[in-house]
């Protein structure tokens, strides 16, 4: 029979490697193993999870942006308001008021209607000026037009303000009139909900205070400590640093003292908390709210109340919007709502909400795709600001960089990788190439203030110098990527052409460039993505700056869509959040589809040798 | 064991066994260690190997000779499952290590490396220094308790591989500093350190000059004591010299086996013929 | 004016062409294999001596005249010059240069339609000049080229040469590249340290240049050498920095492991390209995802721990700027990963070692002086790094390490001191020149010591 070695074990070699201690060993050693690869997973998946949550991020708060919320009023655009002869002549602010009043009739006082004024946007006015201006034909007659809200009414109306919550009511509802308020009565507990939400709040809202509290306590002695250990120091400090120290000393100072009063203010609060807490067991007392507290409207009968006491059974309070008293409302025809954040820390007040809520009622609102947005160019007000003059500036500027770059740098390339003589001149060039690439970019910026604006003269903001120095930062990615697609290119093909002949130039512009093409192309595109998401530099040549008008040349100030964007991120308006978030995002939509047109290129006409 | 087995096991037919050097080779019949059953590889759509039956004898050399491209290294790299890293290869039949078929699931492709160990067609000796690249293996198999133990394995291993003399002075320098003989004979060191049971050697010699050629080959032979080798080889005189056993691989087919002065004597294959009489390859 | 000259050029190009051409082949007589080079040579080369010398003109014209020009409209307009900052003089210029040739003007007044009267003359007289200059130009580079078009003439040969010393100058631009920025970095920085010493500036402990003209008012003459020390901001920059590379070295250099040893190709595919988007961001969105969403939610972590945390601390700006680095750190480290041999991988392999093993003892000691390398250009590319800590890190310079304190850093001050209006003599304007002079040698010599051990690990395995 055959012989199997194990049968012979006499002629084996040592078995180490199939005992039990080395079985586990082997166990052991697979642990490690399994530990290293899970570490991989991790890293990766943690790179993964930073792309997904800035993307939510951006996307979540950037597309709300992309629709806007206008109110449609009938305008009255007949001759005895605006004068066909000089229609920019006429008040359109005064049309559009007039208009808002007609719809909300009982807010009739003056400050009423200014909140109610205050719905639409400050640019409205110039909006339908420029709608009439252009179309003519509008003149003439009363017509239902679209105006947009304020940027605070359009959040409003988006969700993007408060939580609202409808509490569930049972009972009948009756009124009685005093003087300025009402007083509402339900036939069941149905305020009970909005007392218990109360306590829920003040228990939040303490226990947080509480943290606070002790973090600014903490805050203080550190505060405090460094006063004293600055004292030291200055007594300490030779004579021609005494200025500083005592300046340093004197701001410290200042500093502890902000602390110290921050502190008894929310201690202050924290007290005034804990005692209305204490308070709050005894049901039959009335509860007052205020500013600082979650608002509560009743919805009834066509109005809104906003609620300034309240028991389990009635509340009393301001009428927002009036409502018909004449009859009792029944189980159900009446509504309890919760308006989560409280009044002090938002900045649409509650009687915005309720005219806003009224004009939605109406059916007044309408949400549109927001043209305003990617149609104009810079403004303060955040209802105005558009992408617009961004784009355009981009487009100028990257224009500017790639009829610099992609010429420059595909001729380098073409005399680096063909022609250059291998001397340590172009070895030179070459580590100045690499190195080029790395510096950073704001330094470029700084080349260009220096020699551009302050040497050469150009005009500051102008996408022409933008673009000189994007291109002279882009040079080195379109160098290195011609010379890697020309060394991709066969000798064997500049051969072939040398030996019918050609000269060697006209064998690299004949054969060679054109199969290097895809190649340089797909770096090109790589480079002008790189530039365009590029902010420093152009933040030092001054295209920072804040410009309404839409540029129609590269000579024109301008600024460029990432600098758009940075510039908005420091607005503190809300509504600007959303906007630069929205031209993040179409930042990002441009990059990917150069990428993709990158991409496709390379898949397209990459050749292998 | 009748006749007819041994025939048919060895595929020695009796007309051979009339000389008197199969005579001396039936003597030395050894068990077998590793056993190729009906091997198919394939890469991708294209196959390399054609049912390929083979026994490898313990404490023999094996030696798989045949014009380049014919599958002989592919089967080598089976023999101890290199060929894992490539993804599109893809191993039918069986191999058995002392009847245990190696690519059972239940195999653990670490310890079967670590009991049929390799040695490359071009030194590859790693960055680090000669003692270090010889310790590899038996630290991470966990072979020595202590660092004595561990010193003891690097010299033996080393002495084996006849270069001891040689770098005994300079164990702390690179293992690349060495000239490529050394090197191959440092990478035959660092795979003995392991205690393999079985040594590949793909071309071990392929990148080396006449005299380290000498000097590995003299060292195969020594090793035979230990060790079960199998060598791939492109030279059919290294194969006479250092082998007791010689398969004839073309296109993907094992042609013929035998006792190596059969096969060179007296090939029964007009290919094997034409191949070791120089015709191709 | 400029694309009219361009677009005459371009006719006169072609004609040239045509002219050199038929001439050629003229002089030939109609036997065009009589000629040295082909026809179309001697085209190209009548319009290059045509054409070339006054396009070469036309662009220094271009760079050079605006600046000479309002140098003579400000002569002309007296002691405005004196009178006006240079911020309101700039703003003078250019709405006067609007009134004059048109563009967006911000309002106007007596004394700039004067400047403007001026602009427009000095325009006029040198459009006269400079189109007088060009024809000059044209017509000698057209009269001697076309001269000298016989059937020996090695038009091939200029042609080639000019287009060689076209590539030339190509390439030598990235070297003025860095002359330029040498040159500009030295010379203004030099004009600070008049004001400033190097030794202050180098090793001082205090930055608040702000406070720089608070006490004595905008026309203090002496420099408080004091309130520039750069240290304070290279500390910040070094704690970003490191905050940085604490998070990117381990997730980018595991990542490129987990791709080349272990991801199935499937995995890969996907995986891959979420860090090459992840490296596109543009940085200005990794700046507002610091400032809008990480800021807020460490400090509040911090809260929640009885922390006080800065609203623009370190470790926000540090974490989103070590997210936008592992990218770059893992394309690097997969490069050097790949480049080590299979051979070294086979080897171990077929010594019984698994895949980790193999990886932690033969593949990472062989990759490291890549890796290396690698985390110094992640180094010098978040030292640079602006956008992500002008949108998230502080403005007053904070000697500390501690993370959770708001720091600024090199780069944040740069922005700072230049953006808006600006005086450009002031040392405050300066010192951020000397600043970009400190981060382009820093950085430079970073990326100089990476790509020569590169090089060095490179040359070890080819």
């Amino acid at each position: 029979m055959t012989n199997i070695a194990h049968e012979n074990p006499e002629m084996n070699t040592s078995r180490v490697h199939t005992t039990d201690a080395a079985r586990k060993r082997l166990k052991k050693r697979y642990g490690v193993e399994w530990r290293f690869r899970a570490y991989g997973i991790a890293a990766i998946t943690l790179a993964a999870l930073c792309l997904v949550a800035l993307m939510t991020t951006i996307i979540s708060s950037g597309l709300p942006a992309f629709t806007y919320n206008y109110v449609k009023l009938p305008l009255d655009l007949t001759a005895n308001r605006v004068d066909p002869q000089n229609p920019a002549g006429a008040s359109y602010n005064k049309i559009i008021r007039d208009a808002l009043k007609a719809e909300a009739p009982f807010a009739a006082s003056r400050n009423n209607r200014r909140t109610l004024y205050a719905l639409v946007s400050g640019g409205s006015n110039v909006i339908l000026q420029r709608q009439v201006l252009a179309d003519p034909e509008l003149l003439g007659e009363t017509r239902e037009i679209e105006v947009p809200l304020s940027d605070f009414a359009d959040l409003y109306v988006k969700g993007l303000i408060t939580d609202r919550v409808a509490h569930k009511t049972g009972g009948e509802l009756s009124f009685i009139s005093n003087g300025d308020e009402f007083t509402l009565s339900s036939s069941a507990p149905d305020f009970k909900v909005a007392l218990s939400r109360l306590e829920a709040y003040l228990k939040e809202q303490s226990s947080a205070l509480q943290t606070r509290v002790n973090n600014l306590q903490n805050s203080e002695k550190l505060a405090a400590s460094r006063v004293e250990r600055q004292q030291n120091t200055l007594q300490n400090a030779p004579l021609d640093r005494k200025d500083i120290e005592t300046q340093k000393l004197e701001k410290l100072r200042s500093t502890h003292n902000a602390v110290i009063a921050t502190l008894s203010q929310q201690k202050a609060k924290l007290t005034a908390y804990s005692d209305r807490l204490n308070n709050f067991s005894n049901k039959q007392l009335e509860e007052t709210l205020n500013h600082e507290l979650p608002s509560f409207f009743v919805i009834v009968n066509g109005g809104t109340l906003k609620i300034n006491r309240l028991t389990e059974t009635s509340v009393t309070g301001e009428v927002l919007v009036p409502f018909n008293a004449q009859t009792t409302a029944a189980q159900g025809q009446w509504q309890l709502q919760e308006l989560t954040l409280p009044e002090a820390e938002r900045k649409f007040s509650d009687k915005e909400i309720a005219y806003t809520d009224y004009l939605v009622q109406a059916g007044a609102i309408e949400s549109h795709w927001n043209s305003i947005f990617f149609n104009s160019g810079a403004s303060r007000e955040p209802e105005m600001a558009g992408i617009w003059g961004a784009v355009v500036g981009s487009f100028w500027t990257m224009l500017v960089t790639l009829a610099l770059s992609f010429p420059i740098g595909v001729a380098a390339a073409i005399y680096l990788e063909e022609f250059a003589p291998k001397n340590r001149w172009t070895h030179l060039i070459e580590v100045n190439i690499n190195n080029l690439a790395a510096v950073p970019s704001i330094v470029f910026g700084l080349l260009g203030l220096a020699v551009f604006l302050n040497v050469f003269g150009l005009p500051r903001s102008a996408p022409v110098v933008g673009g000189m120095v994007l291109a002279l930062m882009t040079l080195p990615t379109i160098i290195i990527a011609s010379r890697a697609a020309i060394q991709a290119v066969p000798p064997s093909i500049r051969e072939a052409a040398l030996g019918v002949g050609a000269s060697r130039l006209q064998a690299v512009f004949h054969h060679v460039l054109p199969l290097a093409m895809p190649g340089i192309l797909t770096g090109t595109i790589i480079g002008m993505a790189q530039a365009l998401g590029e902010t420093a530099p152009l933040l030092m040549i001054g295209m920072v700056a804040f410009i309404v008008d839409i540029p129609v040349s590269p000579v024109d100030p301008s600024t460029v869509l990432p600098v758009q964007i940075f510039m908005w991120a420091d607005f503190p308006e809300p509504a600007f959040q959303q906007k630069t978030s929205a031209a993040i995002m179409v930042l990002l939509g441009f990059l990917v589809s150069m990428n993709a047109i990158a991409i496709f290129l390379r898949k397209r006409f990459e050749r292998r040798w | 064991m009748t006749m007819d087995v041994l025939e048919e096991k060895t595929g020695i037919k009796g007309a051979h066994m009339a000389t008197a050097q199969a005579a001396i080779n039936m003597q030395e019949n050894k068990p077998v260690k590793m056993q190729g059953k009906d091997v198919c590889v394939h890469y991708g759509n294209k196959q390399a190997l054609f049912d390929v039956n083979l026994d490898i004898r313990q404490n023999e050399v094996t030696a798989l000779i045949g014009p380049s491209g014919c599958g002989k290294s592919t089967f080598l790299r089976c023999l101890n499952r290199m060929n894992d890293t490539i993804d599109i290869c893809h191993v039918d039949g069986d191999i058995l290590l002392d009847s245990e078929d190696i690519y059972d699931p239940k195999i653990d492709v670490v310890e079967l490396r670590a009991r049929v160990g390799m040695v490359f067609q071009k030194p590859n000796p790693f960055p680090k220094s000669i003692f270090e690249n010889v310790a590899y293996g038996p630290r991470i198999h966990g072979l020595a308790k202590n660092k004595a133990e561990l010193e003891e394995i690097v010299a033996t291993s080393l002495q084996r591989a006849g270069l001891f003399n040689e770098v005994k002075d300079r164990l702390d320098e690179p293992g690349t500093g060495l000239s490529g003989g050394q090197q191959q004979r440092l990478c035959i060191a660092r795979a003995i350190a392991v205690s393999p049971e079985v040594i590949l050697m793909d071309e071990p010699c392929s990148a080396l000059d006449p005299i380290a050629t000498a000097k590995v080959e003299e060292l195969i032979d020594e090793l035979r004591e230990k060790y079960t080798i199998v060598i791939v080889t492109h030279s059919m005189q290294q194969a006479a010299r250092v082998s007791q056993r010689t398969a004839f691989f073309h296109m993907g087919i094992l042609v013929e086996e035998g006792f190596t002065n059969d096969i060179f004597t007296n090939p029964e294959d007009q290919r094997t013929q034409d191949y070791i009489t120089g015709r191709f390859g | 004016m400029f694309w009219t000259y361009v677009a005459i050029l371009l006719v006169l190009i072609i004609t040239a062409h045509l002219l050199g051409r038929t001439k050629a082949v003229h002089v030939a007589g109609e036997d065009p294999s009589k000629l040295h080079s082909r026809p179309g040579y001697h085209g190209a080369y009548l319009a290059i001596l045509t054409a070339g010398p006054a396009f070469i003109t036309i662009i220094l014209w271009l760079l050079v005249w605006p600046g000479i020009m309002e140098q003579l409209v400000l002569s002309r307009m007296g002691d405005i010059a004196e009178v006006l900052s240079k911020p309101e003089l700039q703003a003078f210029i250019r709405d006067a240069k609007a009134i004059a040739f048109g563009g967006i003007v911000g309002f106007t007044d007596a004394a700039k339609e004067e400047a403007a009267r001026h602009f427009a003359s000095i325009q006029q007289t040198s459009q006269y000049v400079e189109s007088l200059v060009l024809a000059i130009m044209v017509g000698v580079g057209a009269y001697w080229g076309y001269k000298s078009i016989h059937p020996a003439l090695r038009a091939r040969h200029f042609v080639e040469r000019s287009v060689m010393g076209l590539l030339m100058v190509c390439s030598a631009v990235a070297i003025l590249t860095t002359i330029g920025i040498v040159l500009s970095l030295i010379f203004e920085s030099l004009m600070f340290f008049r004001k400033v010493p190097v030794l202050d500036f180098v090793f001082g402990m205090h930055w608040s240049p702000q406070s720089a003209f608070e006490g004595a008012g905008a026309e203090a003459a002496s420099t408080d050498a004091h309130i520039f020390g750069a240290i304070p901001l290279l500390v910040g920059t070094l704690l970003i920095t490191a905050i940085a590379i604490f998070v990117a070295a381990p997730i980018g250099l595991l990542s490129a492991i987990y791709l080349s040893d272990y991801a199935s190709a499937k995995v890969r595919a996907t995986a891959k390209p979420v860090l090459e988007i992840l490296a596109g961001i543009p940085t200005v969105v990794y700046g507002f995802f610091a400032a809008l969403v990480v800021a807020p939610f460490i400090r509040g972590w911090g809260e929640s721990l009885g922390l006080s945390v800065s609203s623009e601390s370190a470790l926000a700006a540090g974490l989103v700027m070590g997210i936008m680095i592992i990218p770059f750190v893992s394309s690097l480290s997969d490069d050097v990963i790949n480049s080590v041999p299979q051979a070294l991988r086979d080897g171990s392999a077929g010594l019984g070692a698994t895949k980790s093993e193999t990886i932690m003892k033969v593949v990472l000691p062989s990759a490291l002086p890549g890796i290396v390398s690698a985390l110094i250009l992640a180094i010098s590319r978040a030292i640079g790094e602006t956008m992500i800590v002008v949108m998230a890190a502080g403005l007053a310079a904070n000697m500390t390490i501690n993370p959770l304190e708001a720091v600024t850093t090199v780069t944040v001050q740069i922005v700072t001191l230049l953006v808006g209006d600006q005086e450009f003599d002031s040392a405050k304007t300066l010192a951020a020149f000397a600043l970009g002079l400190l981060l382009f040698c820093i950085t430079l010599a970073l990326n100089i010591f990476a790509l020569r051990v590169v090089k060095k690990y490179r040359e070890q395995y080819d």
